[in-house]
């Protein structure tokens, strides 16, 4: 990829997102009402969301909150620059990593037993969720040669036909990145939250309008990642990505109207589980087909 | 901009007989369908816009009601749903009652009934959402004025 275009795809990255990401919630919560027999709040309800978050007066419980959530959203457009300029996806989990860990200090500096409750939930799920990104990272660079996303897109074929299980395996740990049950354990997109609010208790008005925000440029970009695997030299292989994102989104939430929560030990089980069969399984079989 | 298009609602049970929290709750269920109009029952008074209480004040409640209150970021507005939250209601001569809840905090919208019906308290509510949005430029207008 050129630097010319690269820069093109980061800025229209930065300034689409947040459309894109609100679209989504939108239409997630739509489905949701609609999937539970009611009619639902307007497409255009997490807009009005975060449009009164920005207006409410700001409780700030420390500034040093104030300064870990902008590090959230901050590190968290940073991943996406990374990812659409082609960067090292190696890297881009990193980021993320570190910008989910702004977020759960954010809600440890807060003195509340929720707060805290919730930021101990958020690393058990990161916990869970952590070595299948890392198994990804290393399935596209045994099935591409290469780290890097610009390479893994000119790719002669797509990831997903040499690597179905760490594609899988990746799939199942976005219902965690998405906060949908059955493992919405640190806080919730909907109202159903068993632990009042969790992660985000203790961040109110502007802040909270700034996680929505990151959050938004979290999903899409995880789903994008999702997205790469379908990805090879043919540009209609862009489309074919696009629609496999909408199937995995509205198969997650359709998981999330079918399932209860579950506790953590359960969570880490299955996450590990399944990291370990469906990926590790499938580098077991790449190795012995190289040879 | 309005704020009304999301009101997040916080309900506290002040000493309520439980008629009222049920059919605060039955109005939350997908059958009412609240979140028609944005309305989310949040259980957090940081998020929360729309402060439903019910039930008269007592001594064991006055002060958790109004820590409640003080931690809801402004504009916010609050209903008192049910007679008993109104002014005491039923019990308003018990000893330990003092009476419905605007005498510990303001109230902006009261909905009566014993039990309220989810009909009168959806009613209510939308209601409350109007306010929230005067309040809100009013809100505008004192900043202006103060610089
Ligand atoms: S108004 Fe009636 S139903 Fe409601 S709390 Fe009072 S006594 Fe109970």
């Amino acid at each position: 990829m050129s630097l010319g275009i690269a820069i093109l795809v980061v800025i229209a990255y930065i300034l689409l997102t947040p459309a894109v990401g609100l679209a989504m919630e939108g239409y997630d919560r739509v489905l949701t009402a609609r999937m539970q027999g009611r009619k639902g709040p307007p497409l255009l309800q997490p807009l009005y969301d975060i449009q009164k978050l920005f207006n409410k007066q700001a409780i700030v419980v420390n500034n040093l909150q104030t300064v870990l959530v902008l590090g959230f959203v901050i590190f968290t457009i940073f991943t996406g620059c990374i990812f659409f300029a082609g960067g090292d996806i190696l890297l881009v989990f990193f980021a993320h990593s570190l910008s989910d860990m702004f977020l759960v200090l954010a809600a440890c500096s807060a003195n509340s037993p929720y707060s805290s409750l919730g930021a101990q939930r958020e690393f058990i799920q990161m916990m869970a969720y952590e070595p299948m990104t890392l198994l990804a990272a290393i399935g596209f660079y045994m099935v591409c040669g290469s780290f890097n996303v610009s390479d893994i897109i000119a790719a002669d074929v797509p990831a997903v036909m040499k690597a179905p299980g760490v594609f899988l395996g990746y799939a199942f740990i976005l219902v965690i990145k998405f906060r949908k049950s059955p493992f919405d354990l640190a806080t919730s997109h909907h109202a159903h939250q068993e632990m009042v609010k969790g992660l985000t208790q203790d961040i109110s008005g502007r802040s909270l309008g700034w996680v929505e925000v990151g959050d938004l440029y979290e999903q899409v970009q995880m789903l994008a990642i999702a997205g790469l695997f379908f990805v090879w030299r043919n540009p209609w292989s862009y489309l074919l990505a696009f629609g496999v994102c909408m199937a995995i989104y509205f198969t997650m939430i359709l998981v999330d109207n079918v399932y209860p929560r579950v506790k953590w030990q359960p969570m880490l089980a299955y996450t590990w589980a399944i990291t370990f069969i469906l990926g590790g399984g499938n580098f077991l079989i790449l190795t012995m087909l190289k040879r | 901009m309005q704020i009304s298009k999301s009101p997040w609602l916080l309900h506290y049970d002040a000493s309520s007989c439980n008629g009222c929290d049920i059919e605060v709750l039955a109005s939350t269920t997908p059958r009412f369908d609240v979140e028609r109009f944005g309305i989310i029952n949040t259980g957090n008074p940081k998020h929360a816009d729309i402060l439903v209480v019910t039930g008269g004040v007592n001594n064991q409640t006055r002060m958790v009601l109004k820590q409640l209150y003080s931690q809801m970021p402004d504009p916010k507005v609050v209903v008192a749903a049910g007679i008993c939250a109104c002014d005491g209601g039923i019990f308003k001569e018990c000893y330990n009652i003092s009476g419905g809840i605007d005498t510990v905090i303001p109230v902006d919208v009261y909905v009566p009934g014993c039990a309220v019906r989810p009909e009168a308290l959806i009613d209510g509510i939308v209601k409350a959402i109007a306010i929230l949005d005067e309040k809100r430029s009013k809100q505008l207008i004192m900043k202006q004025k103060t610089g």
